[in-house]
């Protein structure tokens, strides 16, 4: 009956998760958008109290259940393992736990964390290493149905559906994502929860708790005959059949033993409590601990990816347009809620939840070694549209907080930069203004190239007083692949 | 007249069946008639037409007339855009339909359907007897390579050749107010001694009416009216319809109001021949509300009979010209006509206010003849225009987020948008360097209207969190 209860919830809770990642929509953020804040390491890098202590009080109650039915990446590891032991029956045995291995990845994680080395915490962090498979892997299969739908509802004056743009934004990402269900799918589908029981920081940082949870599985001494085959059915390799123990700290509350004992012997009961409460404490701490100031690293190793998508061919009887490069930019753009690009390094988990929900084609992961798979800004398909704040909305670490309309209208992400060389008025002696036109903030002013002849062909020029970086002059810019006008981005967001 | 017809024909084909009654004259067994086809596909009489009598001559010329620059091509298009084979079998048809429900005006130009207009009407026509109808054609010298009096006299001999003929019925100078206004006509017609040649032509019988067709600077027109008294026009050809009537401004910067065209015609005593009469076409394709309007005023007549009825109920209108390609299109307008049942003053009224409607929301005179393109920047222009129209006349371009159809207008709007135009060839890139504008026949003021449209676009998307919200609200509200 437990088991059951885990199962459905786990089920119910990896495909909301998922519909996260997949709907392009951002309706599904309007009613299960809590599920992405829930996570225990986003929560912990947005300072979200309220959740951290949630989950402190949940594990410490019932154990470790956290990893069972909340965590994506535990749900998905379950699901290989399920059919892992479809394939051989009780495939596994008991361990004892790589406890040094374990508490050495915990410090480095915390280390990496208040050192500010996200491309570790990035790799490491459980929930978005799920969150990159779903918005790299999976995302673009959903996008592909709905466009057959969006063809089926074109060919029917239907408005139910349209196509999206299926785009690859960073291959180093989708690299990564591949690389992580491949190794996770295949430890899984042999040994269970390795990769929860031995690297998962999270996984060890719940362990401590779990080893003094109230509620907890209990073998019977009196009714167990030793026959070792919960120790063989448990994907977290914790029972010790011979000495009648179980290793809290790694047991993930699956269910899975009591169902397999003929005997009964497992039980799932209150323990007597020896526990104080200064396990809150520890946590506590620790949540101060990342809130202090953290050092940069600048490890500028940059790495360039092929990000362009190939377009539509241009059909005939039309002029051909070139794709847009990417501007050599000396500051990277994040988004407006991010507040400095320190900041979002500091939080981001890399979990790509922005990136997926971006109706703008805007955001895409950062391929720099410092700032790897956390999310970065650039106009090269669209631009940072006044109206949307859907990144702000979804973002469960903090590092993009959540800002409305009004406050996107006012905050400065960059600044637009004028590139004479390529302005059409002067390459082509042809009227523009095209950046002036859509500059939602009105920062650019048409000004005639001559000052001493009023009638000369007109420039822009940007009042950065007024520039919010939202890049509507670099993805209208007429000129390409690199646009005349272009946003550098600021290293803090100003406000107007 | 209209319920005589009916009854006639329901005779005819023997359908007087009697059915049980509608519900408030109970089980009334008797007298009521059930059809098998609608009235609005009556057989059309053939001695109905209605006539208008030429002040000079006495003759009388059907009310309504055939324009000659939409004949159609084998692949069943106008010949005004498709560049294959005139239909000439189909023409001769149409001719003969024409000629037997009583048409007898046939309008052509040396010009139409890219030059071919004039030799197809010619051969049509000249199945039947000369005395059976009116020729009116026009010296088209539009090019400057056509301005000499050499060159504009073998026009108007051409003429004559194609439409196998030795006189012609009604001459037109053709477009005058064009281009550049009054120097652009004296250079047609005036400096190279044209105008006088065609005075003289008409002393001499080979021209029986001439006139003038008006379009653009209005200049010209008042000048050659004010030389009435010189010139003796037979008749003048202007732009009317319930649009144009008040709003002719609005519809193109460069036309003027009918009703004062209209106007200085009758004070004048010249008969008026009407074109445009359904402003090229926007007053039968029309946005739905007005389609409802209209229909339901009248539900067995077309929308485009509105328009017909609307010009030929002036009584100073001599005919009113309609460029027919099809059959179905022949066989409405000899609805309107045959005969013409005068719109009252209420219904002018009417069609007034219809047009105040129309003209809140206009749909831009795009005919995706395809000139403009190709754009230099990438542009599709005329999808981008046709997409627009579209949503106009479909009802799909909100007013505001109040609008009741609001959400569903807006999606319909924007996901149609992407479906019709590639994004990159959106109206949001373009720079607005004009070149495409000089290559308009509409005279559409292509880089504004781009820009319009996409500050609908930039609107409709910058609600999107609107849209949202509510939905969220509803649901919440319904949780609750």
């Amino acid at each position: 009956m437990l088991k059951k209860i885990r199962v459905t919830l786990a089920i119910v809770s990896i495909l909301l998760v998922t519909l996260l990642f997949v709907d392009f929509t951002g309706m599904a953020h309007v009613w299960f958008g809590w599920m992405a804040k829930i996570q225990f390491l986003p929560a912990l890098l947005a300072l979200n109290f309220g959740v951290i202590i949630a989950l402190v009080v949940l594990t410490l109650l019932l154990g470790r259940i956290y990893c069972s039915v909340i965590c994506p990446l535990g749900i998905m590891q379950d699901v290989f393992a399920y059919f892992g032991k479809k394939s051989k029956k009780n495939r596994y045995s008991y361990s004892p736990a790589k406890n040094i291995l374990r508490y050495v990845l915990l410090a480095v994680m915390l280390f990496a964390i208040l050192a500010g080395i996200s491309s570790i915490v990035v790799l490491l962090a459980p929930y978005s290493a799920y969150g990159r498979i779903a918005q790299s892997l999976f995302a673009p299969v959903v996008a592909w149905i709905n466009n057959l739908f969006a063809t089926w509802a074109e060919n029917h004056e239907s408005y139910a559906f349209y196509s999206v743009d299926v785009w690859l934004r960073s291959g180093i990402t989708l690299g990564v994502a591949i690389a992580t269900l491949v190794i996770l799918g295949f430890l899984a589908w042999r040994n269970g929860r390795t990769y929860c029981n031995t690297i998962c920081p999270v996984g060890t940082l719940l362990g401590l708790l779990s080893k003094y949870s109230v509620f907890r599985l209990i073998i019977d001494t009196s009714k167990c005959n030793s026959c070792g085959l919960c120790a063989r059915n448990c994907k977290a390799a914790c029972i010790n059949s011979k000495e009648h123990k179980i290793d809290y700290s790694r047991c993930v509350t699956c269910f899975d033993c009591i169902n397999k004992c003929h005997k009964g012997a497992i039980s799932y009961t209150f323990r007597k409590p020896k526990v104080k409460d200064e396990e809150n404490e520890t946590s506590e701490k620790r949540i101060n601990e990342s809130r202090r100031q953290f050092l940069t690293v600048t490890a500028a190793v940059a790495t360039t990816a092929a990000i362009n998508a190939q377009d539509k061919t241009v059909d005939g009887g039309l002029a051909v347009i070139t794709d847009k490069k990417k501007p050599n930019r000396k500051t990277r753009i994040v988004p407006p809620g991010a507040k400095s690009i320190k900041n979002l390094t500091e939080h981001c988990t890399a979990c790509q939840l922005c990136v997926a929900s971006c109706p703008n084609g805007v955001l895409r992961p950062s391929t720099d070694l410092a700032t790897l798979m956390q999310p970065e800004s650039s106009y090269e398909r669209g631009y940072c549209r006044p109206e949307c704040t859907r990144c702000s909305e979804v973002c469960p670490a903090g590092a993009i907080v959540k800002i409305d309309r009004a406050e996107k209208s006012s905050i400065q992400i960059g600044h637009a930069v004028w590139v004479k060389e390529n302005c059409v008025p002067l390459t082509d002696g042809v009227e523009c203004g095209n950046c002036a036109r859509h500059c939602p903030v009105g920062a650019i002013i048409m000004v005639a190239s001559d000052p001493n002849n009023e009638n000369s062909v007109k420039i822009p020029v940007v009042n950065t007083e007024r520039c919010i970086g939202c890049g509507a002059c670099e993805n209208l810019c007429p000129s390409r692949p690199f646009s005349a006008i272009y946003v550098e981005g600021n290293e803090r967001h100003h406000t107007v | 007249m209209n319920n005589i017809n009916r009854r006639d024909f329901l005779k005819r084909l023997g359908l007087g069946a009697s059915v049980t009654g509608l519900a408030l004259t109970g089980c009334n067994t008797a007298g009521k008639k059930i059809s098998a086809s609608g009235t609005a596909t009556a057989e059309i009489p053939e001695d109905q037409m209605t006539y208008r009598t030429n002040p000079k001559t006495g003759e009388k010329v059907s009310l309504l007339g055939y324009g000659c620059m939409r004949w159609p091509t084998l692949s069943g298009e106008s010949g005004r855009d498709a560049t294959d084979e005139l239909d000439q079998d189909a023409i001769n048809d149409l001719v003969d339909i024409a000629l037997k429900h009583g048409v007898n005006y046939f309008d052509t130009s040396p010009a139409y359907c890219k030059g071919r207009s004039e030799h197809a009407t010619g051969i049509a026509l000249s199945r039947h007897p000369r005395d059976s109808y009116f020729i009116a054609t026009k010296l088209s010298n539009f090019a400057p390579s056509t301005w000499s009096r050499e060159a504009s006299l073998d026009i108007y001999r051409n003429s004559l050749k194609e439409l196998q003929t030795d006189y012609i019925d009604y001459m037109l100078l053709h477009g005058v107010g064009m281009g550049s206004g009054m120097e652009e006509f004296e250079k047609r017609y005036i400096d190279n001694g044209v105008l006088d040649f065609l005075m003289k032509e008409r002393e001499e019988g080979r021209i029986r009416n001439l006139g003038f067709s008006y379009h653009g600077d209005v200049a010209v027109f008042d000048y050659l009216l004010s030389k009435h008294d010189e010139y003796k026009w037979d008749f003048v050809q202007i732009q009317l319809n319930y649009v144009d009537w008040k709003h002719a401004k609005e519809v193109n910067e460069r036309n003027t109001n009918a009703e004062y065209l209209y106007g200085e015609l009758a004070k004048r005593n010249i008969p008026a021949i009407i074109m445009e009469p359904l402003l090229g076409g926007r007053l039968s394709n029309v946005p739905d509300h007005i389609v409802a309007r209209l229909k339901q005023r009248e539900p067995e007549r077309s929308v485009a009979s509105w328009a017909f009825r609307y010009a030929g109920s002036h009584p100073d209108v001599l005919t009113v010209l309609s460029g027919m390609t099809y059959k179905e299109h022949l066989e409405d307008n000899l609805r309107s006509f045959c005969p013409l049942k005068p719109l009252t003053d209420d219904d002018n009224a009417f069609l007034y206010e219809t047009a105040d409607l129309m003209m809140q929301y206009p749909t831009v005179p795009c005919n995706d003849c395809k000139y403009c393109m190709p754009c230099p920047y990438g542009i599709d222009i005329p999808s981008i225009l046709l997409h627009y129209n579209k949503c106009i006349n479909e009802g799909n371009v909100p007013a505001s987020t109040q609008s009741e159809n609001y959400r569903e207008a807006r999606r319909a709007f924007l996901i149609g948008y992407d479906r019709s135009v590639p994004k990159l060839r959106q109206a949001s890139h373009c720079i607005g360097c004009g070149q495409c504008a000089p290559h308009c026949p509409q005279s559409i003021d292509i880089p504004g209207e781009l820009h319009r449209i996409d500050g609908v676009v930039e609107k409709l998307k910058r609600s999107e969190k609107l849209e949202v919200r509510s939905e969220k609200l509803e649901v919440r509200s319904k949780k609750y």
